[in-house]
C-alpha cells in the first residue's frame, strides 16, 4: 500500500519511493526503504499527516505520502 | 596567539543558537550572508588567553545546496578552513542528525561531535555511548546540556585544549568515503548517483547507531500527550486561535499598548513642548522650528510610538517559537492555507501582517520554496496592518456612525479576501507549475531558553527600529517641506504649496472612484510614505488643529470625527465616496519601509515595482467597483 493510505496508529515499513522532483529530500530526511515509520496524528480535514521515523516526528502532505510505498508491520 | 575559529554547525531544532548565545553571549554580531538573506552571526570572545571567534552557521539538514541555508553552509565549506568545526547533534534525534555528520566527513572537515540534550534523549529511552561513537567515527564526542552554562563552557575547555590533527577518521569511515567514491565513479545518471549516496550514508549511520546507540521505547512522550490536542483534528484550531488571541491581547492591550502610550505622552507631552520651547528662547529661525516640531518629533513620535508593541509581539513570537508551537500552527493550518494557494508555513508571516507588513515580509524567508515566499511576501500588502487601522476607524466613525464596527470588520475582510484572490490568481499564472511543498519537522515541546528568545526578539525589533527610523525621519522632513514649502519659497497657505501640487495631479486619477479632490490625492501620495501619514495628512488639508486629530480611543475617533465633520471634508466624501476610498486605502501599495523590505527579500527592483504597481491598480479596481456599483444600486 502507499502512505497516503494508512491510518493513524499504524506502524509500517518501507518499501520504495516513487520517481519525484521530492524524492531525494524525503531520503535525506531518512525515509529510506526498511524505515519503520509509525503514524500519528494528522491536521483538521486528515491532511497533512505527522509521522515518527527515526526517533523524530515529520509532518508531510498526503498527496507527497502518495509516492512512497509502504508495507503495515503491526 | 591567532584567533582561534570555531564554526558551529548542526540540524535546524538541535538547541544551537542557544549554544552559540550561550558562548558569546550579547558579544555577538548579526549580519547578512553575501547575496542571500540568511542571517549570519558571529561572536567572539576570550577563554584561557585565547581569542575565540565563533560562528553559528545556519541550521540545516545536509548540505546539497538545495535552499539557501544550504548554500551557505556548503560555500563556507569550500571557502574557509575553520580551526574547529563543531557539529550540533540533537541527542534525541541522533540517526537523522548524523546524516549531515557523515556528509561534512565525506568533505574532509574534521569535526568535534557535540551531543546537546541528552538528558530529554534518556527521557526518550535513547541510550548513547560517546566512547563508542569516538571509536566509531574516530572525531571527539562531547556532550552538553542545552540550557546549563556550565555544560556549555566547558566546550570552551574542548576548543582551547583539542589539538584535531591527533584525530584521524576511523577505518570505518575511510571504507564509507571509498564506497561514495565508487558510486561516484559508476557513471549511473546524476539523479541515481545521489540516490544511491543517501543510502548508502544511512547505511553508515545505521551501523553505527547498532555499535554505540541503544534506542527503547518510551511509551508516550509529553509532545504526543500535546500533540494529541494541539496538533489533532478541529480542537487544534480552537486552541491556536486562543493562543494567538492571547498574544495579541498582550501585545496589543496588556503591555504593548500601554507601554506605547507612555511613550506617545513623552513626546506629545514632555519632548515637543520643551524643545518648541528651548528653540523659542535661543531664537531659532521660525522655519527651523517649524521643521523640527512639526516634521521630525512628530513623524519620528509617530514610529516610535510603535516600537514597544513591535517589541512585545516578537518577544511573544520568539517565545512560541522556541516551544516548538510554531511548527504545530504551520501543521494545522496548511489545509485551510494550500486551499488559497499558500502553504501552512506562510501562516505566520501573514498572521504578523496585522500588525506591520515589514516583519510579515521577512518572515516569508522561512518558506520552503520561491513559489511559497514570492506570493507570501506579493500579498502581505492587502491586510490591514495596524498604521491603517486609523484610516478605517475614522472614515467609519465620520460617514457611517451607526455601523462603524461593522465597516471596519468589513475592511478586514476585504483585505483577506483579496489577499486570498491574489495568492489564487498568482499561484496560476506567473508562479503556475512550479513547486509548493509541505514537509516539515515537528519538533519535540521544550521551555525556551530565556536568553535566546530575549536576543532574537531584540535582534528583530532592533532591525524594524533601524530601518522604520531613517526611513520615517526623512520622510517626515520630506512631508514638511512639499507641505510648506512652493516654487516660491516657504509658504503660510497649503493650497499652494507643492503637496497641493502633487494632490491635484494624483486626483484626477482618481475621478471614476468620486474621491477627485486634492486633499485626498495629497493623502494618498503621502500614505506611500507611510500609512500614518494618511490620516494626519488629511487633519492638516482640513485646517482641523492638530490637537484635535487622535484616534487612539473609541471617544478620541468619535470627537476627532465630529471636528472633521464640521470642516470642508464633511462636503468632500459622501458615505459612497469615503467606502471607496477606504477601500482604495486597505488595498494599495505597500508603504515605503514595507517596499524597501520587499527589495530586500525578493532582490531584485522589478518584484518591488511589481508590488507597487499591481497592489496599485488592484486598489484602483477595487474601488471603482465598490463606488460605481454602489452608484448602480442607488447609493450615494
Amino acid at each position: 500500500m502507499k502512505l497516503d493510505e494508512t491510518k493513524t496508529g499504524m506502524t509500517v515499513r518501507i518499501d520504495s519511493l516513487d520517481e519525484s522532483t521530492l524524492k531525494q529530500r524525503l531520503m535525506t530526511m531518512g525515509l529510506i526503504p526498511g524505515t519503520r515509520v509509525e503514524i500519528l496524528n494528522s491536521a483538521p480535514m486528515g491532511d497533512p499527516i505527522a509521522l515518527r521515523l527515526r526517533s523524530y516526528n515529520l509532518a508531510m502532505r498526503r498527496d507527497d505520502a502518495a509516492k512512497i510505498h509502504v508495507t503495515q508491520i503491526n | 596567539m591567532s584567533t582561534l575559529s570555531v564554526a558551529l554547525t548542526g540540524n535546524p531544532n538541535t538547541g544551537k543558537s542557544t549554544i552559540f548565545n550561550e558562548l558569546t553571549g550579547a558579544r555577538q554580531k548579526i549580519g547578512n550572508w553575501p547575496g542571500v538573506t540568511v542571517d549570519k552571526k558571529v561572536g567572539v570572545i576570550e577563554h584561557n588567553g585565547r581569542k575565540i571567534s565563533v560562528i553559528d552557521l545556519p541550521g540545516t539538514y545536509s548540505i546539497n545546496a538545495r535552499s539557501q541555508e544550504e548554500q551557505v553552509v556548503s560555500d563556507f565549506f569550500k571557502q574557509n578552513k575553520p580551526d574547529i568545526v563543531v557539529n550540533i547533534i540533537d541527542a534525541s534525534n541522533i540517526s537523522r542528525n548524523l546524516f549531515l555528520t557523515v556528509q561534512l566527513m565525506e568533505n574532509g572537515i574534521p569535526l568535534i561531535l557535540n551531543l546537546n540534550m541528552m538528558d530529554e534523549a534518556e527521557r526518550h529511552g535513547i541510550k548513547i555511548d560517546m566512547k563508542k561513537l569516538e571509536a566509531a567515527f574516530g572525531m571527539p564526542v562531547t556532550n552538553t546540556v542545552g540550557r546549563s552554562n556550565k555544560s556549555v563552557r566547558k566546550l570552551l575547555d574542548v576548543f582551547t585544549n583539542a589539538v584535531m590533527t591527533n584525530y584521524k577518521p576511523s577505518e570505518l569511515i575511510n571504507e564509507h568515503i571509498e564506497k561514495i567514491r565508487n558510486i561516484e565513479r559508476s557513471g549511473l545518471a546524476a539523479a541515481k548517483v545521489e540516490e544511491e549516496i543517501i543510502s548508502a550514508r544511512y547505511d553508515l549511520i545505521d551501523k553505527i547507531m547498532s555499535q554505540a546507540v541503544t534506542v527503547n521505547s518510551a511509551g508516550k512522550t509529553l509532545t504526543d500527550k500535546l500533540d494529541a490536542v494541539l496538533a489533532n483534528g478541529v480542537s487544534s484550531l480552537v486552541l491556536m486561535v486562543a493562543i494567538f488571541y492571547l498574544m495579541f491581547q498582550i501585545s496589543f492591550n496588556w503591555i504593548g499598548q500601554p507601554l506605547a502610550d507612555l511613550v506617545g505622552e513623552f513626546f506629545d507631552e514632555t519632548l515637543a513642548p520643551s524643545a518648541a520651547e528651548a528653540m523659542a528662547e535661543s531664537g531659532v529661525a521660525d522655519w527651523m522650528q517649524s521643521l523640527v516640531s512639526d516634521g521630525i518629533i512628530a513623524g519620528v513620535g509617530a514610529v516610535i510610538n510603535f516600537v514597544p508593541l513591535i517589541f512585545t509581539l516578537f518577544l511573544c513570537l520568539s517565545f512560541l517559537d522556541g516551544t516548538g508551537y510554531m511548527a504545530r500552527v504551520a501543521f494545522v493550518m496548511d489545509p485551510i492555507m494550500r486551499r488559497a494557494g499558500l502553504s501552512g508555513k506562510s501562516i505566520m508571516p501573514l498572521v504578523m501582517g496585522f500588525g506591520c507588513g515589514v516583519p510579515a515580509i521577512m518572515g516569508a524567508r522561512a518558506l520552503d520554496t520561491h513559489k511559497d515566499r514570492m506570493i507570501s511576501i506579493l500579498v502581505t500588502p492587502f491586510l490591514t496592518c495596524n498604521a491603517k487601522v486609523p484610516i478605517l476607524a475614522l472614515f467609519a466613525a465620520m460617514f457611517f456612525p451607526d455601523n462603524a464596527a461593522n465597516i471596519v470588520f468589513a475592511m478586514y475582510f476585504v483585505g483577506i479576501a483579496v489577499a486570498i484572490l491574489m495568492a489564487k490568481i498568482l499561484g496560476a499564472t506567473t508562479f503556475k507549475g512550479q513547486e509548493s511543498t509541505f514537509l516539515l519537522e515537528l519538533p519535540p515541546y521544550r521551555l525556551p531558553d530565556v536568553k535566546t528568545v530575549l536576543l532574537e526578539a531584540w535582534d528583530k525589533g532592533k532591525g524594524y527600529l533601524i530601518k522604520a527610523g531613517t526611513i520615517i525621519f526623512a520622510m517626515s522632513v520630506m512631508i514638511w517641506f512639499l507641505s510648506n514649502f512652493n516654487s516660491d519659497g516657504m509658504t503660510e497657505d497649503m493650497d499652494t504649496s507643492y503637496l497641493a501640487g502633487i494632490g491635484s495631479a494624483m486626483s484626477t486619477v482618481f475621478a471614476p472612484q468620486g474621491f477627485d479632490t486634492w486633499e485626498a490625492g495629497a493623502a494618498i501620495a503621502t500614505g506611500i510614505m507611510a500609512k500614518e501619514a494618511v490620516v494626519s495628512t488629511i487633519g492638516i488639508l482640513y485646517g482641523a488643529d492638530e490637537d484635535a486629530i487622535a484616534t487612539d480611543s473609541d471617544e478620541e475617533t468619535e470627537e476627532t470625527a465630529q471636528t472633521l465633520l464640521a470642516t470642508a471634508m464633511g462636503g468632500a466624501f459622501t458615505p459612497l465616496t469615503a467606502l471607496a476610498f477606504m477601500v482604495f486605502s486597505q488595498l494599495y501599495s505597500p508603504c515605503m519601509t514595507a517596499l524597501g523590505t520587499i527589495k530586500k527579500e525578493t532582490q531584485s527592483w522589478k518584484w518591488m515595482g511589481f508590488a507597487f504597481v499591481y497592489t496599485c491598480a488592484v486598489a484602483w479596481v477595487a474601488s471603482l467597483l465598490v463606488y460605481q456599483i454602489g452608484k448602480l444600486l442607488g447609493f450615494e
